[in-house]
C-alpha cells in the first residue's frame, strides 16, 4: 500500500497513537516524501507571456549621464521636499526636469533598469510627466500596461498612444470615444501640425460638449490662432456659457484683423483722441455697456472697488489692436506716443489697458516702449502693468539684458517674476548683475533666506559656466559689527550651494553631450 | 619592492564604486562631494589612491583607499563604511580626475602608514604567516570540542524526544498554543550549544498557524529537523561529506583561518550579486561568486554590527582572481575569501542555464544536503512574466516556467526592473532556486551587458 502526503498530514494531526503508528515511522517516512518531492519538482507551465518591446532606436544614455539620472531619481525618495534649510548640497530634485529636457533634447534612451523609479516619480510629479515620458519611450509605456500604478503613463497622451495624427480614422475614433485627457492631448498635437484639421475637428461635435470642455477646447486654439479661426470664434461668441464666450472674445482680439477687433477699435477710437487745443491725449470712457460690448466680450459688472466707466473703458482699449492708435495719433511710434500727455487722471488706465493689448496681441514694440528705459535708482519703480508679462513677449537677449539692468538699479527684491520668465540659461549680463545684487544685499546685512526664491532661480537657471564669478562669495567671511550675527556663514552655505549646483549642472550637460 | 607598488591598479567604473556604498543617502553625499573643488593634495600609487576632504572643521579629512582590498580609511567621524569621503574620492578617481604621484615618492607620510599597517595586519592573519593561533594547548582544544559534542547529543536527544511527544499527540492543536512551547525548546538547544538546531525549532514556531495549508507545511519542517537530529546523533555512521554537512546545519562552525589553511580553489570569480539582510543587532551580507573556469558557484557570509556594512563590499559585476577555502559538507558552497592574486577586472555575463537544468541541479543539491531550501542558479534565456498573482519566470521558448518567491520588502521595486530590464525578451537571471520557487537577485539584459542588481 502506497501512502500519499495527505495520508502523512492526517496522521501527523491526529496524532500517531490514534493511528496505530510511531512518531519515528511517521517522521521517517515524511523526511523521505518532502526531499523527494522536492528533489523532483518540474516545472509549472508558463503563463500567457508578456508582448515585446517595441524598438527603441535611440541610443542608450552614456553611463555617468545613467549613474546620474539614478541619483536625481533617488534623491527624490530620499529628501524630496526636505526641511527648510538645505544647507550647501545641491537640490537635485529641482535639477531633474531640467536634465530630462536635455536628454530628451539630446534624443537619449532611458536605461531600461531606471525605468520604474521614472515611471514612479513621473507618477508622483505631473510637471515631470511629459519629460519622463518622452525619455521612457516605448519600453515605458510597455511597462505601463503592466502595472496599474503607471496607469497614468496611457492617459497622458504620450507619444505612442495618441495615434498617429496621420490616421484619420484613428483620430476620428479617440475624438468620439477618448478620456477628455486624450481628446486635450490629441487637439493639441493636430493644432500643433494642422491647425485647420484640429479645428475642424472641434467643430464636428461643439455643440454637444459640455461647457467646462468646451472651454479647454477653446482655450488649445491659442497655438496657431489665424484669421482662419476667425468664423468659428466669431460663432462662439454667442456661446451659452459666459467663460466661452470671454475667451472666444479674447482670442478675437488677439487678431488685429478679425471683425470683432474692428468694432473694438471703432469704440475705442470715440473714447480715446487727440485733444490739439489741450496738446494731450483726451480720453472719455463709454457711458453704458450696450449688448453689442457685451456680445463682444465686455464684462459689464466690475469688481468691487472699480468705477463701471472706467471698467468699461480699459476693456474696451485693451481689446481694440494696436496699430489703430499709430493711424489716431499722426503715425507716431510706440514711445512717442506713450510719452504723450494724457488729461486728467487717465494715464494710468489708459497705460495699463495698452500693456494688456500688448501682452495679448504680442507686439514686441508696444512691450518695449511701455516697459521703457529702465527706471533709475533713484525713482520708485512704478512700472505700468506687468513687467513679467511685457518681458515675455521680448526675445530673449533683450528680456535679460532688460532686468539685468533693472536689477543693478533696484536689487532684487522685485525682480523674482521677472527673472521668473528670463530665458534658460540666462544671458549672461543677467547672471552677473544678479550675483552682484546678492551681493550688495550680503553686504548690507541680509539674511540669505530673504532671497531664497531668487537664489533658487539663480541655481537652477544660471549659465553653468559662471560658476567662477559666484566661487570667491562662498567663502565665509570675517564677522565685522555691522552685519547680522552668524549672516556670514549662512551666506556662504548659499553661495556654496549656487557654485555646487552650478557645477554640478555644467558636468550633467557634460555627461549628456 | 613591495606588491602594492608593483600591482597596478585598473581604474573602476562609478557604479562599480556607488555599489560599495553602504546606503542610498552615502550614495547621495558621496555623489555631492565628488567635485575637484572640494578636494586637495589627491594622488594615486599602486593600488592606493588618497586625499584630503575639506570638511565643516578645520583640518581637512585624511581619506585613503586601496582598491585591491578594496580597503578604507578616513579622518572624519562617520560610521558609515566606507564614508562619503571615500565613496567621493574614489568616484573622483573612477572619473580620472586624481592623477598618479610619482612612483613611490610623492606618496604624503600618513598614506604609507596606514598602507604598511595593513600589510602588517595581513600577513598576521594570513594562513602563512600567523602561527597557531585559537588557543595553544591541542589536548585542551580537544576536550573542549568533546564537551560540545556530548552536549549537542544530549540536545539532539533531547528534541527527538520532544518531536515525538508532538507527533503522538498530533499537531492539531499545535496553532493554539502560541511560541511558548517553541521557544522553550529552542532555548534547550541554545543551551546544548546547537544553534542550528535551535533556529530551525524557531521557525516551527513560526509555521504553526501561519495560515493556508500549515498542518502539511509544519510537517514537512518537523520530518527535516527530525532527520537532521538523527543525523546528528549517528554521524559515525555518515560518509565523511555528509557528516560535515550535519555538523555545520547543526550549528558547528569552521575558523575560516584554518579553512584557508588548507587547500583553495584559485578562479577568476565573478561577483553574482550582494544582498544584506539586518536585524536589530546584526547586518548579515551574502555575496555569490562564480568561477569562470571551475564553474563552481560560491557563498560567502559575512556579518557586521547594527547599522555598519559587513566587509568585503565587493561590487556586483567585478571580476577577481582569488583563492576560495570552501566549508566542508556534501555540496559545498560557502566559502571564505582567501588571497587575492590580481586588480579586479570587470566580470562578464555568467553562463545560464534553462528551467529545468536549473530544477534538476537543486534536485542534485538535495540528494547531497537535503535541508538546502533553495541554490544558486543562474537561468539563462528566460522571460519575467509579470502577474497579478504571482510572477513567473519562464524560458524563452517552450512552456517551463517557475513562479518567482515574493521576498521581503522592496521585492516588487526589483521585479519591475527585472521586467524592465526583459522588456519581454530573453535575459539572464541569476537568483536562489527552491521548493518555494526563485527569487532573482541579478538580471543582464544582453550580451556584454551591466549587471542590474535586484534587491537594493
Amino acid at each position: 500500500m502506497t501512502t500519499t502526503w495527505a495520508d502523512l498530514v492526517g496522521t501527523a494531526l491526529l496524532g500517531t497513537d490514534r493511528r496505530g503508528s510511531t512518531p519515528e515511522e511517521l517522521l521517517d517516512s515524511a523526511a523521505l516524501a518532502v526531499v523527494r518531492r522536492r528533489a523532483g519538482a518540474r516545472p509549472a507551465t508558463a503563463g500567457a507571456r508578456p508582448a515585446t518591446t517595441p524598438h527603441d532606436p535611440r541610443p542608450p544614455l552614456p553611463e555617468a549621464a545613467r549613474r546620474r539620472l539614478s541619483l536625481l531619481l533617488a534623491d527624490r525618495s530620499v529628501g524630496g521636499g526636505g526641511g527648510s534649510r538645505r544647507g550647501a548640497a545641491p537640490n537635485l530634485a529641482e535639477l531633474l526636469p531640467q536634465w530630462l529636457a536635455v536628454a530628451n533634447a539630446r534624443g537619449w534612451a532611458a536605461p531600461p533598469e531606471l525605468l520604474p523609479a521614472l515611471l514612479d516619480a513621473a507618477r508622483a510629479r505631473t510637471d515631470l510627466r511629459p519629460d519622463a515620458l518622452a525619455l521612457a519611450g516605448p519600453r515605458g509605456l510597455w511597462l505601463a500596461e503592466l502595472n496599474s500604478d503607471w496607469r497614468f503613463a496611457l492617459r497622458a497622451g504620450a507619444p505612442g498612444v495618441v495615434p498617429d495624427t496621420g490616421d484619420p480614422g484613428a483620430v476620428r475614433t479617440l475624438w468620439e470615444e477618448g478620456l477628455f485627457a486624450e481628446r486635450v492631448a490629441l487637439l493639441s498635437r493636430l493644432r500643433a501640425r494642422d491647425p485647420r484639421q484640429a479645428l475642424e475637428l472641434l467643430r464636428s461635435g461643439w455643440a454637444a460638449e459640455r461647457a467646462e470642455d468646451r472651454l479647454m477646447f477653446l482655450d488649445s486654439l491659442r497655438e496657431g490662432l489665424s484669421p482662419q479661426d476667425e468664423p468659428f470664434l466669431e460663432q462662439a461668441l454667442t456661446d451659452r456659457s459666459r467663460n466661452v464666450r470671454a475667451t472666444a472674445a479674447e482670442l478675437l482680439s488677439a487678431l488685429p484683423g478679425s471683425a470683432l477687433a474692428a468694432r473694438m477699435a471703432a469704440r475705442a477710437r470715440t473714447c480715446v483722441a487727440w485733444d490739439p487745443g489741450g496738446g494731450r491725449i483726451g480720453a472719455e470712457a463709454p457711458y453704458e455697456c450696450d449688448a453689442a460690448m457685451e456680445r463682444d466680450g465686455v464684462v459689464a459688472i466690475p469688481p468691487a472697488g472699480r468705477g463701471e466707466r472706467a471698467w468699461w473703458f480699459g476693456q474696451v482699449v485693451d481689446a481694440a489692436p494696436l496699430v489703430t492708435w499709430r493711424e489716431r495719433f499722426g503715425g507716431r511710434t510706440p514711445e512717442e506716443i506713450i510719452a504723450l500727455p494724457v488729461a486728467d487722471d487717465w494715464q494710468a488706465d489708459l497705460h495699463a489697458a495698452w500693456c494688456r493689448a500688448a501682452v495679448r496681441q504680442g507686439d514686441a514694440a508696444w512691450a518695449r516702449a511701455l516697459l521703457g528705459p529702465t527706471p533709475a535708482p533713484a525713482t520708485a519703480v512704478s512700472p505700468v502693468g506687468d513687467p513679467a508679462k511685457l518681458l515675455s513677449i521680448l526675445p530673449a537677449p533683450e528680456r535679460a539684458e532688460w532686468v539685468a539692468r533693472f536689477i543693478a538699479a533696484h536689487g532684487l527684491s522685485e525682480a523674482f517674476q521677472m527673472l521668473a520668465v528670463c530665458a534658460v540659461p540666462w544671458a549672461e549680463p543677467l547672471g552677473a548683475a544678479a550675483v552682484d545684487a546678492l551681493d550688495i544685499a550680503r553686504d548690507a546685512g541680509s539674511y540669505p533666506w530673504s532671497f531664497s526664491g531668487v537664489m533658487g532661480l539663480a541655481e537652477r537657471c544660471m549659465d553653468p559656466a559662471e560658476a567662477d564669478r559666484a566661487a570667491p562669495l562662498a567663502a565665509v567671511p570675517a564677522e565685522s559689527a555691522d552685519t547680522s550675527p552668524g549672516a556670514g556663514a549662512y551666506w556662504a552655505e548659499a553661495f556654496q550651494r549656487l557654485v555646487g549646483t552650478l557645477r554640478l549642472r555644467a558636468a550633467m550637460l557634460a555627461e549628456l553631450a | 619592492m613591495d606588491g602594492m607598488d608593483g600591482q597596478r591598479a585598473e581604474r573602476w567604473t562609478a557604479d562599480q564604486v556607488l555599489a560599495l556604498a553602504p546606503d542610498a543617502s552615502s550614495r547621495k553625499a558621496g555623489t555631492a562631494l565628488a567635485t575637484a573643488a572640494r578636494w586637495s593634495g589627491t594622488g594615486s600609487s599602486g593600488t592606493a589612491v588618497w586625499g584630503l576632504c575639506a570638511g565643516s572643521g578645520g583640518t581637512p579629512y585624511q581619506a585613503v583607499v586601496d582598491t585591491a582590498g578594496p580597503a578604507f580609511r578616513c579622518g572624519c567621524p562617520s560610521r558609515k563604511f566606507p564614508c562619503k569621503h571615500a565613496l567621493a574620492l574614489l568616484l573622483l578617481w573612477a572619473g580620472g580626475e586624481v592623477g598618479p604621484a610619482a612612483h613611490g615618492g610623492g606618496r604624503p607620510d600618513w598614506v604609507t602608514e596606514w598602507l604598511d599597517a595593513r600589510r602588517a595586519r595581513e600577513e598576521r592573519t594570513s594562513p602563512g604567516g600567523r602561527g597557531t593561533s585559537g588557543g595553544g594547548d591541542p589536548e585542551a582544544a580537544r576536550r573542549r570540542a568533546e564537551r560540545r559534542a556530548g552536549r549537542v547529543a544530549a540536545g539532539a536527544t533531547e528534541l527527538e524526544r520532544r518531536l515525538a511527544d508532538l507527533l503522538r499527540d498530533g499537531l492539531a492543536g499545535a496553532d493554539r498554543e502560541g511560541y511558548r512551547r517553541w521557544d522553550e525548546t529552542a532555548a534547550r538547544m541554545v543551551d546544548a550549544q546547537a544553534p542550528g538546531l535551535a533556529s530551525r525549532v524557531r521557525e516551527l514556531g513560526a509555521l504553526a498557524g501561519s495560515g493556508g495549508d500549515w498542518p502539511s507545511r509544519l510537517l514537512e519542517e518537523t520530518a527535516l529537523l527530525h532527520l537532521l537530529a538523527r543525523g546528528c546523533l549517528r554521524q559515525d555512521a555518515l560518509p565523511a561529506p555528509l557528516a560535515a554537512t550535519v555538523r555545520s546545519r547543526v550549528g558547528f562552525t569552521v575558523d575560516s583561518a584554518e579553512l584557508l589553511a588548507g587547500p583553495t580553489v584559485r578562479d577568476r570569480w565573478l561577483v553574482l550579486a550582494r544582498h544584506d539582510t539586518a536585524d536589530d543587532r546584526l547586518t548579515t551580507r551574502r555575496t555569490w561568486l562564480h568561477g569562470e573556469a571551475t564553474a563552481r558557484t560560491a557563498l560567502l557570509l559575512s556579518f557586521g554590527a547594527a547599522g555598519r556594512a559587513p566587509e568585503p563590499a565587493l561590487p556586483v559585476g567585478l571580476g577577481l582572481d582569488a583563492e576560495l577555502a570552501f566549508h566542508p559538507g556534501a555540496r559545498q558552497l560557502r566559502a571564505v575569501l582567501g588571497p587575492r592574486h590580481d586588480t579586479p577586472l570587470p566580470g562578464r555575463v555568467p553562463p545560464g542555464v534553462p528551467v529545468a537544468a536549473a530544477l534538476g541541479a537543486y534536485g542534485e543539491a538535495l540528494a547531497d544536503d537535503p535541508w538546502l531550501d533553495a541554490w544558486p542558479v543562474v537561468l539563462a534565456g528566460v522571460v519575467p512574466i509579470p502577474g497579478g498573482t504571482g510572477w513567473q519566470v519562464a524560458d524563452g521558448d517552450g512552456s517551463d516556467a517557475v513562479p518567482v518567491t515574493a521576498g521581503g520588502a522592496g521585492a516588487g521595486a526589483g521585479l519591475w526592473r527585472l521586467a524592465a530590464v526583459s522588456g519581454g525578451h530573453p535575459v539572464t537571471v541569476f537568483g536562489e532556486l527552491g521548493h518555494q520557487g526563485f527569487r532573482p537577485f541579478t538580471a543582464w539584459g544582453g550580451a556584454g551587458a551591466e549587471p542590474v542588481p535586484l534587491t537594493v
